[in-house]
């Protein structure tokens, strides 16, 4: 990629980090338990939970740090966090 | 996604992360962002990369007012509208910045000056910065034979800000998303200048697990050791109420930065529980 | 159409000119000997004479970086500061230039304190030459009026994008009256197109400005610089053409003065030149050859016409308002140093002169010749130093 003048970049290329190489800990989205309240998404710092169609949430393991913070904070108890074994 | 793209770098849990998109949410689309230097320019642009969706600049450390005020008259100039913010660290703001900050409120200018609250200077290594509260331990205040840590309280920004006669002043947290929202939304709908200070917890340099961000964001409101209040024109026009305020050690024990004040200074929690009430007493947070 | 001709202080006519060069954002913070600069604009600003917006800030810091802002957001943006107010911005200057910004400021030439001193020297925009700005000195003001437009159409260009400085001498040129030709705005705009940059912040468009660089690319931000200053070398020639066919005024990165057979060739910078041109007449009459070469751009520099200059002198001698301290002066070095892998490099001698305005006069300039001459000069000595106060 060409150096532009200045080095000036192009919007949300850092999509291209995969930052969920950095977890250790995997949450675990349980659709049983779910209240469809978004909150897990409203705090997600990785800003990396999306929505279905039934309103499930669903974290982008790409992205996902394995903060907890969704963990924690769901009202409904519906996400484990895990430890994730890695090969 | 939103305005602030994932593959960012901040560390797990991280606070910022989640008051910048919750910023850019309520400023959208139409918007142009300064932020200077610290953790959030350099978690999201290291070149050839950049998490933001909206046009951005960092210039330096202390000109980011400065930068957004060139911006702001520019953009009358060529008659082009947009919102123009400012998304910088604690430092950047009330240490630093604060000569350019004042011009900014001083002039005029059209700008939203939002303020990351993480209490000390991160993207360095978690040194004390104006802000930082009284009895945290940072690197350049650290917890010592001589020391139980910061010494100062912290510095009342907001009321600097609203000293400046400016329209909008309004305090945060991330643990009150939709607060947030509101709160920039509503800034971007007054002419002037407007500063909102958003606690932003980090997990790295208050030494907590990354998962009791939003926890703790909400502890330092509920303590009233970080009262959250909108000032209007100089008048204080609301307040965050609290219905049954907790002590101060519920949000100490549960971070590093404090730990040092349950061993040998168990006095310095009843000075900042002293502090906690005269908050409350002075924003009439209690109720 | 015709041109003007006016009797106008120095600060003024550099007002004048930034007005017909449409500047959107001006922004400055008074300092002497610039405060007539910006006194003029500010009025010229409250009158409606101009479109500009004038951003009164807090400080030189502030001026230039909402510079930095303004110029981001694709305005023409113009400053001017001095002495104390250039060192304050010492971080910016850096950062306009990295992030290349093209904007244009008039440095008024005044010494640095300690101690304090409000009078002219060159110390301290010679002491920012490696901040990656354009470095253009005049030496009476028409020189300071025409070397705006120039400055910015160099600046602007795509190849370039490189701020640019301005340097004029404090109280000598910004307090003088001289006549001055004031450029009509219709030529002005003929030679002076509005700045339409390629990237600029825009919410259509969201770019990013001023990410940071890790150590596989920051070599490659500096080259580029590097490049785009060797760059504005021919880019001068080109747009001083293109003036001289608006305006019908000659300029070139240097000016040569009586130098084709001269033995001793001067160089200086600035206002300086002018009293060196009457003393070199006066010592012509005299039989004696000597000659001038004048820098008008100090970057990019000039080293090729340097070269060409000077090569066939037997001694060169450079005149100039700074020093290094515990070295020689800055243009001394710059000289010596290019001059060294050459062949036919005749000696070179240099004078810190005029520090903190002392005056520098044609017996000065004439003393110092011959003291050349009897090869009595060192390698680089203060001129005129009291003495008998050390
Ligand atoms: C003039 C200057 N001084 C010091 C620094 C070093 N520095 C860079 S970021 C920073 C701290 C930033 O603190 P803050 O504004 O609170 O942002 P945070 O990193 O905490 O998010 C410091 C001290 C600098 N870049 N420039
Ligand atoms: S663990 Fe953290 S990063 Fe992962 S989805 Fe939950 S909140 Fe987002
Ligand atoms: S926070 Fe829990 S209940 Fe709410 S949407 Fe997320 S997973 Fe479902
Ligand atoms: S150091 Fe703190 S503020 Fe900086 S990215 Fe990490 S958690 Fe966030
Ligand atoms: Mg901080």
């Amino acid at each position: 990629m060409k150096l532009l003048p200045g080095g000036i970049v192009k919007p949300k290329t850092t999509v291209a980090n995969k930052t969920g190489a950095w977890r250790t800990f995997i949450p675990i989205y349980d659709e049983d338990k779910c209240k469809k309240c978004g909150i897990c998404e409203t705090f997600c710092p990785e800003d990396c939970i999306s929505v279905d169609e039934n309103e499930f949430r669903h974290p982008d393991y790409d992205f996902c740090k394995g903060c907890g913070i969704c963990a924690e904070e769901c009202p409904a108890d519906a996400i484990e966090m895990k430890y994730e074994e890695k090969e | 996604m939103s305005l602030f793209a994932q593959g960012h770098t901040a560390c797990g849990g991280c606070g910022m992360p989640i008051a910048v998109k919750l910023v850019l949410g309520g400023s959208g689309e139409n918007s142009i962002v300064v932020s200077p230097t610290g953790c959030l320019e350099v978690t999201s642009t290291r070149y050839p990369q950049s998490a933001w969706g909206v046009p951005w600049i960092h210039s330096l450390f202390e000109n980011a007012a400065a930068v957004a005020s060139g911006i702001e008259t520019a953009l009358k100039v060529k008659g082009k509208k947009a919102n123009v913010l400012v998304i910088g660290g604690d430092g950047a703001t009330v240490d630093i910045g604060i000569r350019a900050l004042s011009g900014m409120f001083e002039r005029g200018h059209n700008v939203t000056y939002v303020c990351y609250d993480n209490e000390a200077y991160m993207n360095t290594g978690v040194q004390r910065s104006g802000s930082t509260p009284y009895g945290a331990s940072a690197t350049t205040s650290p917890a010592g034979k001589l020391s139980f840590g910061e010494d100062k309280p912290k510095k009342d920004t907001p009321a600097i800000a609203a000293a400046h006669g400016i329209p909008y002043v309004a305090t945060a947290s991330v643990g009150y998303p939709k607060d947030i929202v509101k709160k920039v939304k509503k800034a971007q709908e007054i002419v002037g200048p407007k500063y909102i200070q958003i606690l932003a917890p980090c997990p790295t340099g208050w030494r907590f697990d990354g998962s009791k961000t939003i926890k703790l964001a909400k502890l330092a409101v509920e303590t009233a050791l970080f009262p959250v209040y909108e000032i209007e024109n100089g008048e204080i026009t609301k307040v965050k109420k609290i219905k049954e305020r907790k002590p101060v050690e519920e949000y100490l024990k549960l971070q590093g930065r404090f730990k040092h004040l349950f061993k040998e200074n168990k006095d310095q929690i009843e000075v900042i529980q002293k502090m906690a009430d005269a908050n409350a007493e002075k924003f009439g947070l209690d109720g | 159409m015709m041109n003007e001709m006016q009797i106008l202080e120095g600060s003024k006519a550099v007002a004048l000119t930034v007005r017909s060069c449409r500047v959107d954002v001006i922004s400055a913070y008074p300092i002497t000997p610039q405060t007539h600069i910006v006194e003029d604009l500010a009025q010229m600003v409250a009158d409606g004479e101009t479109d500009a917006e004038y951003i009164k800030v807090e400080s030189e810091f502030s001026a230039l970086s909402a510079l930095v802002g303004a110029s981001a957001a694709g305005a023409r943006t113009y400053s001017s500061t001095t002495s104390q107010g250039l060192a304050l911005m010492f971080e910016v200057l850096f950062n306009a230039s990295g992030m290349r910004l093209p904007i244009v400021m008039t440095t008024v030439n005044r010494s640095l304190s300690a101690p304090l001193s409000i009078w002219n020297d060159q110390q301290d925009s010679i002491s920012v030459r490696d901040a990656g700005w354009i470095q253009l000195y005049a030496e009476n003001n028409q020189e300071t009026s025409d070397l705006l437009p120039i400055a910015y159409k160099v600046a602007e260009d795509k190849d370039i994008l490189l701020p640019a400085m301005c340097c004029m001498d404090g109280f000598v040129l910004t307090h003088t009256f001289e006549p001055v030709e004031i450029p009509e705005q219709s030529l002005v705009d003929e030679f002076l197109p509005s700045y339409q940059p390629k990237y600029v912040l825009d919410p259509k468009n969201p770019l990013t400005f001023g990410a940071y660089a890790d150590p596989s690319i920051y070599m490659e931000f500096r080259y580029q610089q590097h490049d785009a200053m060797l760059k504005a070398y021919e880019k001068f020639e080109e747009v001083a053409k293109e003036f001289e066919k608006v305006f019908g005024r000659k300029y070139d990165l240097v000016e040569e003065y009586k130098i084709e057979d001269a033995e001793i060739v001067l160089i200086s910078m600035g206002s300086i030149v002018g009293t060196m041109k009457d003393a070199v007449d006066e010592l012509r009459k005299g039989g004696e050859k000597v000659g001038i070469l004048k820098i008008i751009s100090y970057r990019p520099f000039p080293a090729e016409k340097i070269y060409e200059a000077i090569k066939d002198a037997k001694v060169v001698v450079v005149l100039e308002k700074d020093v290094s301290v515990g070295m020689e002066g800055g243009l001394l070095s710059d000289i010596k140093s290019f001059m060294y892998n050459r062949e036919d490099r005749p000696p070179i001698v240099g004078f810190s002169v005029g520090l903190g305005g002392r005056d520098v006069t044609i017996g000065d300039i004439k003393g110092l010749v011959s003291k050349v001459k009897r090869a009595e000069a060192e390698e680089f000595e203060f001129l005129n130093l009291r003495r008998e106060v050390l």
